[in-house]
């Protein structure tokens, strides 16, 4: 199982346009390239997850930082797409093995673009990087699970090309 | 869960469209394409013109063509004009009984899985979808005449 203390899709990326705001593309930010995080790159990523779910967590972003933004890691990964220094969203996940018997596969835990900066290819760069950043790890799957009624997110990872695993999430209460 | 001739039809009309946004599409088009009734088709198109997903063009080369977007509109966009999504499964079962509830709940799943994945789905993902089954086809030989994007 993905690790369960990771907020997932706590927000949205919207990059496909669907339910979100004008019908207006918008041109890439200048410059935008993405990249490992960094230390200095926290306040950013608190106050876009801040902007976006209403809830400041900066405890909960350190640790990730900790356990997926240290330097090394070949199966975990903390990106951003940085435009001229500016944080405009973030992508985590990680390579597990043989969870639900399923062989080593990627996990998208979290992707967020900040409000403004979307429909402008931000989130397609951030999931296309963390895709190729999986095949170099040697993986040829790539998962994510969310929401049913989070149609914005959904309708993204779909125009992405993401479509039904052959898994069925279950649940009852502890 | 069963969508009803009329939506189905619906459907392929939206692609059809979606896929030729340059050009008229009409009623006999599609119905020839898909072996379906063009009174049928006719009816379905003159829904979706009404729900403003398609303009229509009268006289000789007229037609129906896109107006909707595209990157929002979804499949359950079109399935709602024809369809009550609202509604239970027809088969959901008597629930004054336990055995009743029970196989209600479990076709309450089906339906909400269901209506996710269409509410997920815009049309432009369905391109995107047809485009791949269209190379998909060619690489394997296979003619792709029935492809909304190879027309």
């Amino acid at each position: 199982m993905p690790d369960s203390k990771i907020e997932r899709h706590g927000a949205s990326v919207a990059d496909h346009g669907a339910r979100e705001g004008p019908a207006r593309e918008r041109a890439s930010p200048a410059g935008l390239k993405v990249r490992p995080v960094q230390a200095d790159d926290l306040p950013q990523v608190i106050a876009i997850d801040a902007q976006v779910t209403g809830l400041e967590k900066a405890d909960y972003w350190y640790e990730l930082f900790h356990r997926y933004g240290s330097r090394g890691q070949r199966q975990r990964f903390f990106l951003v797409a940085d435009s001229r220094g500016a944080v405009r969203g973030f992508i985590i996940g990680e390579v597990r093995d043989w969870e639900f018997g399923s062989p080593p596969c990627g996990w998208v835990f979290g992707i967020t673009v900040q409000p403004d900066s979307r429909l402008a290819g931000i989130g397609s760069s951030l999931l296309e990087s963390i895709r190729e950043g999986f095949r170099r790890a040697g993986v040829t799957k790539v998962r994510t699970m969310l929401a049913r009624d989070d149609q914005l997110v959904l309708s993204f990872f779909r125009s992405q090309g993401m479509t039904a695993a052959p898994f069925i999430p279950l649940e009852i209460d502890a | 869960m069963k969508l009803q001739t009329s939506t189905s039809l619906a459907l392929y009309s939206v692609l059809e469209a979606a896929s030729r946004p340059d050009q008229q599409v009409s009623a006999a088009d599609i119905a020839a394409k898909y072996g379906v009734s063009t009174h049928h088709l006719a009816k379905v198109l003159r829904e979706l013109a009404r729900a403003g997903i398609l303009d229509s063009a009268r006289g000789v080369g007229g037609g129906y063509r896109m107006s909707g977007n595209v990157k929002r509109l979804t499949l359950m966009d079109v399935i709602e004009i024809f369809e009550d999504m609202s509604a239970r499964s027809p088969e959901a079962g008597d629930e004054s009984t336990e055995v009743g509830r029970a196989i209600a709940q479990i076709l309450t799943e089906v339906d909400e899985i269901a209506k996710a994945t269409f509410r997920s789905i815009t049309v432009e993902t369905m391109l995107k979808l047809i485009e791949r089954e269209r190379i998909a086809a060619e690489s394997a030989g296979v003619p792709a005449v029935r492809s909304a994007t190879a027309a």
